[in-house]
């Protein structure tokens, strides 16, 4: 078995993910795949990897991440060459809310994308690194799914869900030596919130976030708000009652 | 549309702002788009990097590197790299980036368009010196390769060329090989500016850094500290801790003033002066004391600051530099970031490259409106009658008149300009 520290990656073009892999490389050799939709944004992601640590050794693996049976053999493919030490599903995409509103074709797809589907990767991890009794799955949350409100719902409700199914899987895991980690950014700057900027919305920088990412995974955080305010902001959010929360145009 | 301002301040108009994430978007997002300029760090001061009522395409989500080969030191990288990512990476791999300004917290792609320079000039020249390769995209689509091996002409309009002749979205740099990351400086305080010239011919052979901090206030006379520094390997040290501060808010006031200039002058003389000679010194704080305090631009309040950078040729250098601050103290008005260092025997390749052989003097001005404005007149005056000229990247109001009598090339350059780039500073000294 191979020294390096394994790391898979799923969703491995997003900004964070791709922040975080380069904190990985620049502070160790590590043998990293990376999982994608589309060949040409993972190699792009591969080389900037390449490029910052000789030694380590970074491949990629294009994957569906809609079918569970994709989602399964990507996960066997995967962890067929070894053992993994920490997996990241790091994918989402904010949800336009009004067309989720308009078109439940694509409030269906935001819902599987951001909920359904980071879940199921979980699953076929978990399920892997339980059988060695080692292992770190991370998935990256949201703050948005501490509490539904009008303005992004459909998002919200499927951070919800990863959220609710990652309490579940600490819950069962509490007594083994598999580490569960929900990482809940708040709103940060990278290509998702493009259009959030665009409208000067103050955004953390997604360096910073990717910090708190790698070291919470190192220290196996159960959860973790990046930028830590966002606990605090969302603990007063969650605990508004609904005659306050429902004037407040959020 | 969201306000956005230069390091400078003066302004804060609206933009929309438009951000790639990837190259295979670039294309298509810039032709159809109405005139842009590309905003890399917005580092610039003046408005160089500014198109109020505009598009400006950030190109920081072109942040990736491309292939960086350890054994030839040659590192290609997407422009909307910073220069920390790459020093963070490849100084402790043996190499450096051969020539960096006085912040690394600009992108790839601005160190050329502005073709920077930095400390060792007189020895390696200016940033484009060591760029291989460009690669540009057009608005009309096309995309264009070149370098100081191909395509000579589109790489010296675009080198310097403050991003008007396309998009850089790509670079190849030729890194230089260090012993590590410590220098061997020296800090020679000087009484006034025959000394440091004499100092600063003493220095150009076996020092590859120079520069001076000079007291710009009335009375001085022209007395500064004379710095200069040279690569050492050192492994028994261990890379110090920095620690970033910020400025919180924007104080009402300048905190540059004329009371406190005196005061800040004279304390920072005297101390350097008192632990001056001879002192090892990590890269960072010598090419970049400014880096760890972030927002230092806002220090200047609210109406924000004007920078000033001539070059004048070396041999009417002294007086002009004389005149200059001789018409500072007249005004009144000072400059704490007064930075005086000569620059060797080369220019720029870019046809809009701001350095040439001479002496180069850096000031900065709190913006206190008309008075501020007037001084600068006076000052064009002089680096006029020198025959030098005003450095682009920190320009911000210089005339029309003067652009085009200091920068002859300017008519060659206009067959490379991208007519679907404009900028504040383009319809200011170019017409359009």
């Amino acid at each position: 078995m191979s020294q390096k520290k394994r790391i898979v990656i799923i969703g491995a073009t997003s900004a964070m993910a791709t922040h975080c892999a380069r904190l990985w490389v620049q502070s160790q050799i590590v043998d990293m795949t990376l999982v994608g939709r589309d060949r040409e944004k993972l190699e792009r992601v591969a080389n900037d990897l390449r490029a910052r640590s000789a030694k380590s050794t970074i491949s990629v693996m294009l994957s569906d991440f809609n079918k569970a049976s994709d989602i399964q053999s990507t996960v066997d493919a995967v962890t067929g060459s070894g053992n993994i030490d920490i997996a990241l599903i790091a994918y989402g995409s904010l949800s336009d809310q009004n067309k989720c509103e308009n078109d439940l074709s694509v409030c269906q797809n935001e819902l599987e994308l951001n909920g359904i589907s980071p879940v199921l990767f979980a699953e076929g991890f978990v399920k892997k690194m339980l059988s060695i009794n080692s292992g770190i799955v991370a998935v990256i949350g949201s703050v948005a799914g501490d509490r539904g409100r009008k303005s992004n719902y459909v998002y919200g409700a499927a951070k919800g869900l990863v959220t609710r199914y990652m309490q579940g899987l600490q819950h069962r895991l509490a007594s083994t030596n598999v580490k569960v980690v929900l990482i809940k950014p708040g709103p940060t700057d990278t290509p998702m919130t493009a259009a959030l900027k665009s409208r000067g919305a103050k955004l953390a920088p997604v360096e910073d976030v990717a910090a708190q990412i790698v070291e919470a995974i190192e220290k196996g955080t159960p959860v973790v708000y990046a930028p830590g305010k966002w606990r605090l902001i969302m603990m007063i959010i969650r605990h508004l009652p609904a005659f306050i929360f429902n004037k407040i145009n959020i | 549309m969201i306000p956005i301002s230069s390091w400078g301040r003066l302004t804060a108009l609206p933009h929309q702002v438009v951000s790639f994430s990837n190259l295979s978007k670039v294309s298509a997002a810039i032709s159809a788009s109405k005139q842009g300029i590309a905003f890399g760090n917005g580092r610039s001061y003046g408005d160089s990097c500014l198109n109020p009522g505009g598009v400006l395409w950030s190109t920081r989500g072109l942040g990736h590197l491309i292939a960086f080969d350890r054994d030839s030191g040659i590192l290609s990288c997407e422009a909307g790299v910073l220069l920390r990512d790459i020093q963070s990476l490849v100084v402790p791999e043996g190499w450096m980036l051969p020539v960096t300004p006085g912040t690394q917290l600009i992108t790839v792609g601005g160190a050329i368009a502005n073709d920077v320079h930095g400390k060792n000039h007189h020895l390696l020249g200016s940033f484009s010196d060591h760029v291989t390769r460009i690669k540009l995209i057009r608005t009309d689509g096309e995309i264009i390769e070149c370098g100081p091996n191909q395509k000579q002409d589109w790489f010296a309009a675009t080198v310097g060329g403050i991003g008007l002749t396309g998009l850089i979205v790509e670079a190849e740099l030729q890194l230089k090989r260090v012993p590590g990351p410590w220098l061997e400086t020296e800090t020679i305080p000087y009484s006034d500016l025959s000394s440091f010239f004499k100092c600063a011919d003493e220095s150009e052979v076996g020092w590859e850094h120079t520069v001076s901090w000079i007291d710009c206030l009335a009375g001085s006379g022209g007395r500064g500290l004379f710095m200069r520094g040279n690569p050492v390997a050192d492994n028994t040290r261990s890379v110090p801790l920095t620690k970033k501060s910020s400025m919180p808010f924007v104080p009402p006031i300048s905190l540059v003033n004329k009371l406190s200039l005196r005061l800040l002058n004279e304390a920072y003389y005297w101390l350097n002066k008192r632990k001056s000679s001879k002192q090892i010194v990590h890269f960072q704080p010598f090419f970049y004391p400014l880096d760890n305090l972030q927002n230092w631009n806002k220090m200047y309040g609210p109406r924000g600051f004007y920078q000033y950078q001539s070059v004048v040729p070396r041999d009417v250098g002294q007086d002009a530099v004389n005149e200059m601050l001789k018409e500072i103290g007249r005004s009144g008005q000072g400059s704490f970031l007064a930075v005086l260092k000569t620059f060797g025997d080369r220019r720029s390749v870019g046809m809009l490259g701001f350095p040439q052989p001479g002496v180069t003097l850096a000031l900065d001005f709190p913006n206190n409106g008309r008075r501020t404005t007037e001084l600068l007149d006076r000052l064009d005056r002089i680096v006029s009658d020198a025959k030098g000229r005003i450095y682009l990247a920190k320009d911000a109001r210089m005339s029309r008149a003067l652009f085009e009598s200091s920068y002859p090339r300017f008519q060659e350059f206009l067959k490379y300009r991208d007519s679907g780039m404009s900028s504040a500073m383009s319809r200011r000294l170019l017409g359009s």
